[in-house]
């Protein structure tokens, strides 16, 4: 439990200084993950640590961006509450900062929100070296720009995030799985018809030509659905599910590129991109192979998503598709408002930014 | 609030009928506005104190047309606000003297819905209930509910990030869209977001949403459907003091259960609203709650029950559950009207928007109190328990300008309360021109610096909505170039 934030300020406002562009780093975990590769001298911010403030009845965390998610886990299972959003660990080494920076959200994403989502608040430090602080603790705030939000999945190129206040939620009372054997096309078609429905639905995938749907809430509720959907229940539903949001099946494994694919979620499956895995009940499709972006990109474009080079491949090439030239226009300037000098992660997010 | 007496302050104003001539080009002439009388409509939002004459009005009838008026408003330099229902509660679309007001009400279709994806693509001017409406025949709804949903446009509700009564569970705007085709102040058109769940590179999304429209002008949005719930039900529990309902709050979430909807009231305000609605409050009760569960029978059946018996366990007073729709319906009915209904108590009132943490709730209702007894002014309390936004309204008569004063004193000295305790100056209804001076109290130096170059990022010149939202640094020159009652010193 460590406030290193002063530290961190200095060293951004001396790399300012001297024109110095750094790489930023906590536990590594995603070094090789999302964003191109950035070989720059490491601003580490791994020491940086500790639950700063938790009042489960506020439904409200806030951490230093260091801290370990395994760490805020810990706190809040005590409590019997939980990320709502299921952000991997990376055993152990996933921090809250990073998490936020990527904006990674396990399978419950479509039903309790993204990481961007969960944020309320942050402490930034932007390029110039100023801690600044946006949002709040409280779960309505619509002072100013959403400086905080803007922060996920920009990768620490607009700011080393320092502190995160996030909203949390209490643990589902039960959850059970249920598996059905079934092809992608219907499967994607299943599991949005159950989307539509009320239902204690949380999370909805395919994986080796089964659909698993995962219900969870008051036991009587899930148990009902339960037996009104029918298909087979799955005894180790909670560990397939755990591994799914640790990235450790094996569809994740391997050398080969791997691709993702985020889109509408009922998406037709075309013959030249069949995802190995469904996520998202549909808005998340995993595929592995040596495919083009730009290829993947018109499969995706053509339903209104996006393609991008999760790991592997070429990753000093871009890994994610450039937007038209206004978007490209909006983000650069908007870099240039946080970092003027360009010094945070540079070309981590596109070789442009 | 203040009347200013001369409100044209600007370097090189633009010749009104110049710009007249231009627009007649572009536009028929039923969307435009240009005889006073037949702009007064257009004059203030919902926040009604705050009142001003644009140069004009149109109303375009397409996307097209919008994107001319922006390109020769940006050609001309004039500054242009954007207004949908006009519903707003901050002054966000009180017209700009020197500007043209663009009011997007005509731009009100349903384009698309796609119930297997549960996604409706409209246009900015629909209102908020008529898309659940126009989606009730698939199970499906669009979640956040501001009061003024009957009204209130999904464009205007993207401006200020709206919430309503369900945000705790359902969330606010950002949570329940995904993607925007916005005007820049150039006319350059953009889709911001996509129908996927997320989209690289910077989330404009988040950004867009709750700008009150200083970033662009939003001409499209696909918002997400949630399935609509199997059945719902109200728990109502009156508490003889604030302390104890608070205490029943926090009691609520502590066991896990995350209410749909859960609102508080005061004495004044259950009062006003049970003269008004007769929905059956305890109008012995220092304060009310109001629990509403939804989802599946057994999901609504199990919390329900846990519900009513934290309530009795807490010390409550008197509790109701509703026994069918139309109860359930008529319980609502007082909250829902508790805003007119507790303007009948005085000629006016003053809706503030504060956000506190919920364990804070009876240490600020007292401090409200306590100001009300100084400033001797009535307050009735509104409280969105479930996620700590706070409604005070002061009563006042708007006649009198001593009482507007103070009024208005009372507060601020409220959002710097709820600024103090940890809370946020607005939670759902935006800065627009009400709240520029309490932004400092929010923000620091540095903190509004980079607020307003993420301004100048989006629209260098400051022409979309200026003077609102983001307090202008004072050093700018856009900033001596405001009209007086811009100007926030």
């Amino acid at each position: 439990m460590t406030d290193r934030s002063a530290e961190m300020a200095t060293a951004i406002s001396d790399a300012a200084a001297r024109r110095q562009p750094l790489y930023i780093s906590a536990g590594g975990s995603k070094r090789q993950l999302l964003g191109r590769a950035c070989e720059l001298p490491i601003l580490d911010v791994c020491g940086h640590t500790g639950v700063t403030e938790y009042q489960p009845s506020e439904l409200v965390l806030t951490a230093r961006a260091g801290t370990p998610l395994a760490e805020i886990e810990a706190v809040l299972e005590k409590e019997c509450q939980t990320l709502p959003f299921e952000p991997p660990l990376f055993g152990g080494r996933a921090t809250l900062g990073g998490t936020v920076a990527c904006n990674m959200s396990g399978p419950a994403r479509p039903w309790a929100g993204s990481a961007r989502d969960l944020v309320l608040g942050i402490k930034l430090i932007d390029g110039r070296g100023q801690l600044l602080n946006f949002g709040g603790r409280v779960m309505k705030n619509v002072a100013g720009y959403d400086v905080s939000r803007l922060q996920a999945g920009a990768q620490g190129t607009l700011g080393v995030i320092s502190e995160i206040s996030l909203k949390v939620m209490p643990q589902a009372e039960h959850s059970l799985t249920l598996v059905y054997e079934m092809n992608a096309v219907d499967a994607i078609d299943s599991m949005n018809r159950r989307a539509g429905q009320a239902s204690p639905l949380t999370a909805a995938c395919w994986l080796d030509g089964r659909l698993l749907l995962r219900l969870s809430g008051a036991a009587a509720a899930v148990e009902h659905t339960a037996t009104a959907w029918g298909g087979e229940k799955l005894a180790d539903g909670a560990d397939f599910w755990r591994d799914l949001r640790e990235m450790r099946l094996p569809v994740f494994a391997g050398p080969e590129p791997l691709w993702r694919l985020s889109m509408k979620s009922t998406a037709r499956v075309v013959d030249n991109a069949c995802p190995a895995l469904i996520d998202w009940c549909g808005a998340q499709r995993w595929l592995r192979g040596n495919f083009q972006l730009q290829t993947l990109q018109q499969t995706a474009a053509a339903a209104g998503g996006n393609a991008s080079l999760f790991s592997g491949g070429d990753r000093k090439a871009e890994v994610r598709p450039t937007p038209d030239t206004v978007s490209v226009r909006l983000q650069q300037r908007l870099k240039q408002a946080f970092d003027p000098l360009g010094i945070l992660n540079p070309g981590r997010l596109y070789g442009w930014l | 609030m203040r009347e200013s007496p001369s409100p044209s302050h600007s370097l090189a104003p633009v010749p009104r009928d110049a710009l007249l001539r231009r627009l007649q080009a572009v536009l028929p002439e039923r969307c435009i506005i240009s005889e006073t009388e037949s702009q007064r409509p257009f004059e203030c939002d919902a926040l009604t104190i705050y009142r001003e004459l644009p140069l004009l009005v149109v109303l375009p009838e397409n996307v097209e047309q919008v994107q001319q008026v922006l390109r020769i408003c940006h050609e001309l330099a004039v500054p242009v606000v954007a207004r949908g229902a006009g519903t707003g509660l901050c002054a966000g679309s009180m017209p700009h003297p020197e500007g043209l007001l663009l009011g997007l009400s005509k731009l009100d279709k349903v384009i698309e819905i796609d119930p297997l994806a549960r996604t409706a693509r409209v246009q900015p001017g629909v209102s908020n209930l008529a898309i659940s409406a126009a989606v009730a025949h698939h199970g499906l709804y669009y979640g956040p509910d501001p009061s003024s949903q009957i009204a209130c446009s999904i464009g205007g509700n993207v401006a200020e990030n709206s919430g309503g009564v369900h945000c705790l569970k359902y969330g606010l705007t950002v949570h329940n869209i995904l993607a925007l085709e916005v005007l820049t102040v150039a006319g350059e058109r953009v889709t911001v977001g996509s129908t996927g769940l997320d989209t690289p590179g910077y989330d404009l999304l988040a950004l867009m949403t709750g700008s009150e429209g200083l970033l662009g002008i939003v001409v499209e949005v696909t918002v997400r459907l949630l399935p609509s719930p199997e059945v719902a039900q109200v728990i109502m529990a009156g508490f003889p003091t604030v302390t104890a309902a608070g205490d029943a709050v926090g009691a609520v979430i502590a066991a896990g259960i995350i209410p749909a909807g859960l609102e508080m009231m005061d004495r004044l305000a259950i009062q006003a609203a049970e003269d008004f609605a007769h929905a059956g409050y305890p109008r012995e009760a220092e304060a009310l709650l109001l629990c509403e569960v939804d989802g599946t029978r057994e999901e609504v059946a199990s919390c329900s029950e846990n519900v009513e018996a934290l309530f009795r366990e807490m010390g409550a007073s008197s509790v109701v559950v509703s026994r069918d729709e139309a109860h359930r319906a008529l319980l609502w009915k007082g909250r829902k009207s508790a805003f007119p209904a507790v303007g009948r108590l005085a000629p006016d009132y003053y809706c503030m928007d504060g956000t506190i943490p919920r364990s804070q709730v009876s240490r600020v209702l007292k401090e409200i109190s306590t100001l009300s007894a100084q400033y001797g002014l009535a307050v009735a309390n509104v409280f969105h328990a479930g996620d700590g936004n706070l409604h005070p309204l002061i009563l006042f008569d708007a006649s009198k300008p001593e009482e507007v004063r103070r009024a208005e004193q009372f507060g601020a000295d409220i959002l710097a309360l709820s600024v103090q305790v940890g809370g946020c100056i607005t939670g759902e209804h935006g800065v627009g021109l009400e709240k520029l001076r309490q932004m400092s109290h929010q923000f620091g130096p540095a903190e509004l610096a980079l607020l307003e170059d993420i301004k100048a990022a989006f629209d260098p010149g400051l022409n979309l909505n200026p003077g609102k939202g983001i307090p202008i640094l004072k050093r700018c020159q856009e900033y001596r170039a405001l009209p007086a009652r811009h100007r926030h010193d």
